[in-house]
């Protein structure tokens, strides 16, 4: 079991639990959460070099690094673990996010209880990626939310009992349809040695789940994973939870777990069950559609910081789903593009709200002005931010998205002209003016908080960043860059996942 | 040709831009200008050489003695499906090489000129001065990439860069709230215009499975590694690919080119997206020369030369693309210079003068057919690219000159400079001649060649693009006369008189003036045409230069009579068109349309109550779950009331209903 | 017939145990339903649990009188609710300490 690198990684974050329940004082708990989240972007890095020396030896396996040990043999329930390029990518995204989130949280109020938690949560996030047995990945997803609960309840900000409950409870209703979809995926999936199976690769090597059932557990599974996904119309915690939530939950949770939900709905939902999501794609097409252009239409008229990026989540991530449900490599490629490339520069643009609330006390951004002057490194940052979100080529946000527009274009155009309807066709472009709404509510942010002249006199007395936030900021920049600048690198990774057999029944077109 | 030199010509500005803007601060102004001005000049160096490679050395010349394409390095970028790639290249043909000699001229001129511009009178450097620099090495590295692009959405990617870049200069100033929001309404009618243009790729390169020009207009020359020829047949077979689709009246083909043209209306600011140019001028002058005078806002008009094989073999099989680019152009060409003669401030004069030139050059392409002078307009619209980025360069610069030394961007504030600022006057002066289309200054050859080319299309459109001509020459004499002559203001006690400016500021002016005299002529005709064939009737019409001169002359000889000296008439002439002045002046209510459509529109009628409806349906279901669930638990809680004594009388009674009714149904029954 | 007469030939009735007994217990649940002063609720409860006493052992002698099975019990019952009333006396002297009082009605802090 030990020599199978991806069990390091909830291992890592439990041995950080432990040296954070022995730390005695602030410095040992930054020494513990530093190094630990060094070590695991040094993991995640090794286990990339490794996967990607693996493939050019063409090793064509869908999952490496597979292991599988029982955890309950009544219920057949295993911790099953394999990884394939796009669950590399989340976890790389995971590790780069608890490294900056870690630095963004330097001076938090009982910062011992604050990281247990905070680490808690990425144990679960980093044992949901590396899962390929149902119930464990269901197990490691309740790990990931539980926490957020207390985060916000205890170190957010504003109406913090009211959000916190709404988002738990709001997720917890996602996971109530989703344990309904994953029980029923296992007691309708095959029969595997005289026993059902939780595992996503037997069931599929199995013949998968029963046709009939599918109809019903598809939209069950994908409005659970949905709902993290801040899919319409369920997206409503994300705006309140993310303004309460402390900066580094934030980060975290629009980072890495809303990833969960897209990464879980093409991984149990339209991966076990591609009949079912071909057909009934269409309902959710139209909804992700939506919250495209609805999210970033409502972040046009936001005033609070926190809620122009909460919709504009919800534009991205509807993104994410929509490009997922086009059943196309192009875009599912581009889907986990956006999400890698949402992810960091969300976690950017939190932590750098985090970091100008820190210091004006109010995220209103008609109580703030000319930040450009009195902070410029915190608002050049902005702007980089800005830009990767509304697409600028050479940051990550323009080559997902791109890649997805290009995708969904070949798959709407070709139903449309084979005559199965124009449903993709119309939404692709729909999603498409999402990229001018995106310039129009960045622009007027930037405008508004950074340029312009001074509104209050007391913001000219406020500092620019300290080393501990230069450092989350750049390593976050530095990561937005890298994939804007070399998107192959990602994009073949990512691809690989759709090449091989285990997506051949999701592909039907290509 | 080795792939180094090339490449040094973008690698270089955006070194430039990485090292001035991370560590500009540790550098003083004056030695961050001097490597940005060096850095570029080495560029434009380099630049020249590789065009006087590709023109002189014959190395690119075919059998049949046409220019040849020719592909640097074509890197893989990122693969989207099947053979669909997008790569980032280095192509050099006719029109690439002319962009990489007016690109870098003109941005070395201007890296030049700002050491004088971004200081005040008393020498002292302007706050962001390093900034500056660094966003113009950017532009210059985008707007670059841009004109090499070798496929379409490279294109496309440097295209959002000068956007960016735009965006960043024109809000240099950005504690100034106009500058503010006129640079976010550059980006975003752009951004908007760029929406059709994403399409337009999508639905190109749906059809044709390719993003590279050279697969769309191009066939390989056989035998010589990456080097190819333009044929029109690739262009029909791309054409073709589409298989006749029909999409609402319009063939899938022409649908793709009329939205990619959009987005070069956008870039290009051709009516009706042409309203963020006039408030693109709130930023630095320099920037106004370099970006909305030469270079960027021909992006549009590169584009459609880019693509103009497309454009070409569309309207021969009944396409209406190349239609619309001529409609468009023509509209634009007269709107902007009507404007342009109501205009108080120099700058909007020179933006709706940049406006009406560069419509000048859209209506050349448009005009160009195969069968009508050989594509003479193809070859006149970029021969007046390039004299025109020549002459408005000088003209924003000058008047850039003026602004500085006067402290106001009015002619109400200027009149009768001439004696004060000589340089500045005479170079004002060349450019006023070259853009009116007086010989032998540039503008007369260039814009002979396009009223030739209109000529030979049709009579309206010789006649419609004569006349605005003609007004061409009206307001930008008007606006000279309004500078330079009159009487002059007195300078106020304890005021220096404006004065001609350092040579940093007069020797961009006067070499741009020199080129603004002598580029009309260089032998265009023989180095750029659509397929690298020199056209037939290219050299001047003496009947269309001719007229056109009178016209030039006639219109000059009223503005002297109008603006030569303080008089009535220009007043009485207003009092005769009140509503068209007025009308004009105020741009035509354009602005105002586009305000009511976005904020009372879309902001209002949309935005806000979307944002409502998620506040109060959306989260108002979710929290009405919420309180139903609280209700209920409210509800049933009183039966969990912890008192003992509630809990026993409900056992007793309980208990006796249950024993009494047993008992009862044990009497009655058994 | 003489007062001794009577006393001789007085025979001992399960009834003249049980009618009292069932006195005392409805007594009790009268008054735990009703008095609301924690003393006397117990009180009460410890009426009801001596009236269960006396059932046990009256049951005892006149169903099964060999055994000493109710009798025990009885006893075992007597313990245990001594043990009681001293747990919810010293509870109601806590209370009263802490409230000041030892009305039911009013001890609601602990309530949600």
């Amino acid at each position: 079991m030990l020599s199978n690198i991806l069990i390091y990684f909830v291992i890592v974050p439990i041995l950080m639990l432990g040296g954070l329940a022995l730390s005695r004082n602030v410095k040992q708990i930054r020494a513990v959460a530093v190094a630990g989240s060094l070590v695991l972007i040094a993991m995640s890095v090794y286990l990339l070099v490794e996967y990607l020396a693996l493939r050019a030896a063409n090793i064509d396996d869908p999952m490496l690094f597979c292991g599988s040990w029982t955890w309950f043999e009544a219920l057949n329930i295993h911790l099953a673990v394999g990884v394939d390029g796009v669950s590399i990518a989340m976890i790389i995204l995971t590790s780069i996010i608890v490294f900056a989130g870690s630095f963004a949280s330097w001076k938090i109020d009982n910062p011992k209880a604050f990281f247990l938690w905070l680490i808690l949560l990425s144990t679960g996030v980093f044992g949901f990626f590396i899962s390929v047995d149902l119930f464990t990945m269901f197990m490691f997803y309740e790990v990931a939310l539980i926490p957020m609960y207390l985060l916000i309840g205890v170190w957010g900000s504003g109406n913090k009992n009211y959000s916190a409950m709404k988002l738990t409870l709001m997720l917890m209703g996602g996971s109530a349809f989703l344990m309904l979809g994953l029980i029923g995926i296992y007691y309708n999936g095959p029969v595997v040695d005289g026993h059902h199976t939780w595992n996503i690769l037997e069931i599929v090597d199995n013949g998968g789940v029963d046709k009939g059932w599918q109809y019903f557990l598809f939209p069950m599974t994908f409005v659970g994973f949905g709902v993290l996904g801040a899919m319409f119309p369920f997206h409503t915690w994300s705006p309140d939870g993310h303004a309460s939530a402390p900066t580094a939950v934030s980060m975290l949770h629009a980072g890495v777990l809303m990833k969960l939900g897209g990464y879980g709905c093409f991984r149990v939902a339209m991966y076990l069950m591609p009949e079912a999501a071909q057909e009934l794609s269409w309902i959710f097409l139209i909804l992700t559609g939506i919250s495209v252009v609805y999210g970033a239409f409502s972040a046009c008229v936001q005033t609070d910081l926190k809620y122009i990026n909460a919709y504009s989540s919800v534009s991205h991530c509807g993104l994410v789903l929509f490009a997922i449900l086009m059943l196309n490599q192009t875009a599912m490629t581009g889907a986990v593009m956006q999400m890698l490339s949402h992810g960091l520069m969300t976690a950017l643009f939190f932590a750098l709200i985090g970091m100008i609330y820190g210091r004006t006390h109010t995220r209103d951004i008609r109580e703030m002005g000319g930040m450009m002057k009195i902070m410029p490194y915190l608002a050049v940052c902005y702007v980089i931010a800005g830009f990767a979100s509304l697409g600028l080529p050479g940051l990550s946000g323009f080559v997902a998205e791109m890649t997805i527009f290009v995708g969904s274009f070949q798959q709407g155009m070709s139903e449309f002209l084979a005559g199965a309807g124009s449903l993709k066709l119309v939404f692709t472009i729909v999603a498409c003016c999402s990229i001018v709404i995106t310039a129009v509510y960045i622009l007027r942010v930037v405008g508004k908080l950074l340029l312009g002249p001074v509104q209050d006199k007391h913001h000219l007395q406020l500092t620019d960043a300290t080393w501990w936030e230069r450092l989350s900021t750049v390593t976050l920049i530095i990561s937005v860059a890298a994939i804007g600048c070399c998107p192959n690198f990602f994009a073949d990774l990512i691809r690989d996942t759709f090449n091989g057999d285990i997506f051949h029944a999701v592909l039907p077109l290509n | 040709m080795e792939a180094t030199l090339p490449l040094l010509i973008l690698v270089l500005p955006l070194l430039m831009f990485l090292f001035l803007g991370l560590f500009g601060k540790f550098l003083s102004h004056k030695w961050a200008g001097i490597i940005g001005t060096v850095g570029m000049g080495v560029t434009m160096i380099i630049a020249y050489y590789t065009a006087y490679t590709y023109f002189f050395s014959g190395q690119f010349v075919g059998a049949d003695g046409e220019r040849l394409q020719y592909i640097v390095f074509d890197q893989d970028w990122l693969s989207l499906w099947g053979n669909l790639t997008i790569k980032l290249g280095f192509l050099i043909d006719p029109i690439s090489a002319l962009m990489l000699v007016v690109v870098t001229t003109i941005s070395f001129m201007v890296h030049l000129y700002s050491n004088g511009y971004m200081r005040d009178h008393h020498g002292v450097y302007e706050t962001g001065f390093q900034r500056f620099y660094a966003f113009l090495s950017l532009f210059s590295f985008s707007m670059l990439g841009l004109v090499v692009a070798t496929n379409i959405f490279q294109m496309y990617i440097f295209w959002e860069l000068v956007g960016a870049s735009s965006y960043l200069l024109i809000g240099f100033y950005y504690t100034k709230p106009s500058a503010v929001s006129a640079s976010k309404k550059a980006f975003i009618v752009t951004r908007f215009a760029d929406l059709g243009f994403l399409i337009g790729i999508l639905i190109l390169s749906f059809t044709t499975e390719t993003f590279d020009f050279m697969s769309l207009t191009s066939s390989p020359l056989p035998g010589v590694e990456n080097t190819y020829y333009v044929d029109a047949a690739t262009a029909t077979t791309a054409l073709e690919s589409a298989g006749g689709q029909m999409f609402l009246g319009g063939s899938l083909m022409t649908w793709a080119l009329v939205l990619i043209f959009m987005g070069g209306m956008g870039k290009s600011a051709m009516m009706p997206l042409h309203i963020w140019l006039p408030d693109a001028m709130e930023g630095p002058t320099p920037v106004s020369a370099l970006i909305h005078a030469a270079t960027m806002v021909v992006a549009g008009v590169y584009l459609v030369a880019r693509l103009f094989p497309l454009f070409m073999i569309n309207n021969a099989m009944g396409g209406a693309a190349l239609d619309i680019v001529t409609v468009v152009g023509a509209l634009t060409a007269a709107y902007a210079a009507i404007v342009a003669c109501t205009q108080i401030d120099i700058k909007r004069v020179l933006a709706f003068s940049t406006i009406s030139q560069i419509a000048f050059m859209m209506v050349s392409l448009g005009v160009s057919r195969e069968g009508m002078h050989d594509n003479l307009g193809y070859m006149a619209s970029m021969f007046h690219l390039f004299t025109h980025a020549m002459f408005k360069a000088l003209l924003f610069l000058g008047a850039g000159a003026l602004i500085h030394a006067v402290g106001s961007n009015d002619y109400t504030a200027m009149h009768g400079l001439r004696k004060h600022m000589p340089i500045t006057h005479i170079t004002f002066l060349v450019g006023c001649l070259a853009i009116a289309g007086i010989i032998p200054f540039s503008g007369f050859f260039s814009k002979d060649e396009i009223l030739t080319a209109c000529f030979g299309n049709s009579a309206v459109a010789y006649v419609w693009m004569s006349l605005v001509a003609g007004l061409t020459a009206f307001y930008m004499f008007r606006l000279y006369y309004l500078i330079f002559w009159w009487k002059e203001h007195n300078v106020p006690q304890g005021h220096h008189a404006p004065k001609d400016q350092p040579w940093t500021m007069t020797l961009p002016l006067i070499l741009l003036g020199i080129v603004a005299i002598f580029c009309g002529f260089v032998p265009f005709a023989d180095m750029v045409s659509w397929n690298g064939h020199a056209p037939h009737h290219s050299g001047i019409n003496w009947t269309v230069a001719s007229i056109s001169l009178a016209v030039a002359i006639i219109a000059i000889a009223i503005a002297t009579a109008m603006y030569r000296k303080e008089n009535a008439m220009p007043a009485k002439m207003r009092s005769f068109f009140p509503r068209l002045w007025t009308a004009a002046h105020k741009r035509f209510y354009f602005d105002e349309l586009y305000m009511f459509i976005t904020h009372k529109i879309i902001f209002d009628r949309v935005c806000k109550p979307i944002a409502w409806f998620d506040r109060h349906i959306i989260d108002g279901t979710m929290d009405a779950f919420a309180a139903i669930t609280n209700k209920a638990s409210y509800a049933i809680r009183g039966l969990q009331s912890g008192s003992a004594q509630s809990y026993v009388w409900v056992y007793l009674i309980g208990a006796l209903l249950l024993g009494g009714g047993t008992v009862a149904i044990i009497f009655l029954f058994f | 017939m003489d007062m001794l007469d009577l006393l001789n030939n007085f025979q001992l009735n399960s009834l003249m145990f049980l009618i009292p007994s069932l006195f005392m217990f409805c007594c009790g649940v009268y008054g735990f339903l009703t008095r609301r002063n924690m003393i006397a609720m117990l009180i009460s409860l410890e009426l009801m649990l001596n009236a269960v006493d006396m059932n046990f052992v009256v049951f005892n002698r006149f169903l099964c009188p060999g055994q000493m099975d109710g009798m025990f019990f009885t006893l075992f019952a007597i313990a245990i609710a001594a043990a009681e009333t001293a747990v919810a006396i010293a509870i109601i002297i806590n209370a009263y300490r802490i409230a000041k009082d030892i009305d039911v009605k009013d001890l609601t802090k602990m309530k949600f």
